[in-house]
């Protein structure tokens, strides 16, 4: 199944706890402002993605299944 | 599970994820179903919005198949008859128990609550203070100067509040960050035209409500917030045979007693990557992480490896103004202090804090990418010098 990464740009405060979990997918870089390095994960960065939604504080990333 | 919040909420989530489909009963001695308390300082106090402090997965949580038992508190435990007793006089039997009762507000004794003096730790506490700041003008006086009394202290003066924050320690959050960085986040407050008292505690509150302090002054406050910590919610545990010291106490993996493990606020256990220090911990990222944790321990039973060890890197945030403040590990027993990514004078920076050679803490302010580098550091037990040279490149 396609699922896809999507953060509430207006939600997150750029506190790179999702970087910890998955850097592959998201980085906060110099500028302070988080990036999804990739909207379209492997399956095999499941579980992780859905560890950065849970440890998110501002709830701002969601798994969309498209 | 008793304490239907965040710690429990992980817990009960984790247990069906992980497979056991056997009844799973909620007891929370609030009414309300659990919900996120660390926007009740910020967002929520300022807005008032309901949805900020709503719980990602509680909305829509019928296929986890949980009884809820909200409004009900448990008041006694018999861990022989594995059984708990509730204040309505029923009682829940269990295989398996997970305490995560958290923790409620200290109170002083010399200002009673009510009558325009709150405390803040529940969304009730929350509504409360926000209806009663909407009916009275005038001063704020916050007592207590930890993270949440700074907080309400921060959003009520960007509401245009003036705001008093008296704090009995010469130094805030002394304990937390040691003296440089405490004074640091006083001067904070300052800046924002907060008139804060260092070294001065309450003594009373006359009959006119103004509060008098122990330095002869009295501050005539419209709404009085007493933030002065926490302590466990263990009284009801008093006499069931667990042990008992400042909180639940587990051992490194997070078991209280056989087929009876406890998480999030409530709970104490030795931190082996923190030279084994016994911990309770404060902090939403810790009720989350330790709720999942001691879920799979419990369901595992006597096949747990006892060497698989609760042993996480603590991390906290906390917004006060502009200024996003997270700090990742423990101060506890640093011998050296020293500020990376900038400098105090901008409030941006780093603090790394050293104990026995390595790296074991890191606050920062406005720095989070950083800090979440340092938590990695610190899981890995990164020598000092090495994460010193790292961080000497955070321009
Ligand atoms: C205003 C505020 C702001 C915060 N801000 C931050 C922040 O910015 N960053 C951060 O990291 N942390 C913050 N925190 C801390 C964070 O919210 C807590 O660490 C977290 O809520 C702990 O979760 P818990 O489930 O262990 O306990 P709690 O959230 O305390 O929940 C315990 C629940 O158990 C219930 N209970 C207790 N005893 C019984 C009983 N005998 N029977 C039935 N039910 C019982 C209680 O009523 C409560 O509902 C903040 C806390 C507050 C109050
Ligand atoms: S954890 Fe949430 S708030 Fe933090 S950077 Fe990631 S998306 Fe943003």
């Amino acid at each position: 199944m396609v699922w896809r990464v999507v953060v509430d740009m207006d939600l997150c405060e750029s506190n790179a706890v999702c970087m910890a979990v998955l850097p592959e997918v998201f980085e906060v870089r110099d500028d302070d402002l988080l990036y999804v390095l990739n909207e379209t994960p492997p399956d095999s960065d499941r579980a992780k993605a859905e560890e950065a939604v849970a440890r998110c504080p501002k709830q701002a990333i969601t798994i969309v299944e498209a | 599970m008793v304490g239907a919040s965040l710690a429990g909420w992980n817990a009960a989530t984790t247990l069906r994820r992980e497979g056991f489909d056997g009844e799973l009963t909620l007891v929370g001695a609030e009414t309300e179903p659990p919900y996120d308390r660390p926007p009740l300082s910020k967002a929520f106090l300022a807005t008032g919005e309901e949805a900020k402090v709503a719980l990602g997965g509680v909305a829509d949580s019928e296929a986890l198949a949980i009884t809820w038992r909200l409004g009900r508190r448990a008041v006694r435990l018999r861990l022989g008859d594995r059984v708990v007793d509730l204040d309505d006089g029923t009682e829940v039997a269990f295989d398996g128990l997970v305490l995560t009762g958290g923790a409620e507000v200290r109170t002083l004794p010399s200002l009673p609550v009510g009558n325009g003096v709150h405390v803040l730790r529940t969304v009730a506490d929350a509504r409360e203070l926000r209806a009663d700041l909407d009916r009275r003008n005038g001063p704020v006086l916050v007592v207590g100067a930890g993270f949440i009394g700074a907080e309400v202290a921060a959003t009520c003066r960007q509401a245009g509040r003036e705001v008093v924050l008296v704090e009995a320690a010469e130094v805030p959050l002394e304990r937390a960050v040691g003296t440089e960085i405490g004074a640091v986040c006083a001067s904070l407050h300052r800046e924002h035209g907060v008139d804060v008292r260092l070294g001065t505690a309450v003594v009373g509150r006359d009959s006119s409500g103004a509060v008098r302090l122990d330095d002869g002054t009295t501050v005539d406050a419209a709404v009085v917030v007493v933030g002065v910590g926490v302590a466990p919610s263990t009284r009801w545990l008093e006499g069931s045979g667990l042990l008992l010291e400042d909180g639940v106490v587990c051992d490194a993996t997070g078991l209280a007693a056989a087929g009876v493990v406890a998480a999030g606020d409530i709970a104490r256990w030795p931190n082996e990557l923190f030279f084994g220090d016994s911990m309770r911990v404060e902090h939403w990222d810790n009720a989350i992480d330790m709720g999942a944790f001691v879920a799979r321990r419990l369901l595992a039973g006597t096949d747990w490896d006892p060497r698989a060890v609760f042993a996480p890197v603590p991390w906290f945030w906390s917004d006060q103004y502009d200024r996003k403040m997270q700090m990742a590990g423990r101060s506890t027993g640093f011998d050296r202090m020293e500020v990376a990514g900038g400098t105090l004078e901008e409030r941006r920076f780093v603090a790394l804090y050293r104990r026995q050679g390595r790296l074991i803490a890191a606050f920062g302010m406005n720095r989070p990418r950083h800090v979440v580098q340092c938590r990695s550091l610190i899981a890995r037990r990164c020598p000092w010098e090495e994460a010193r040279e790292l961080a000497a490149a955070w321009t």
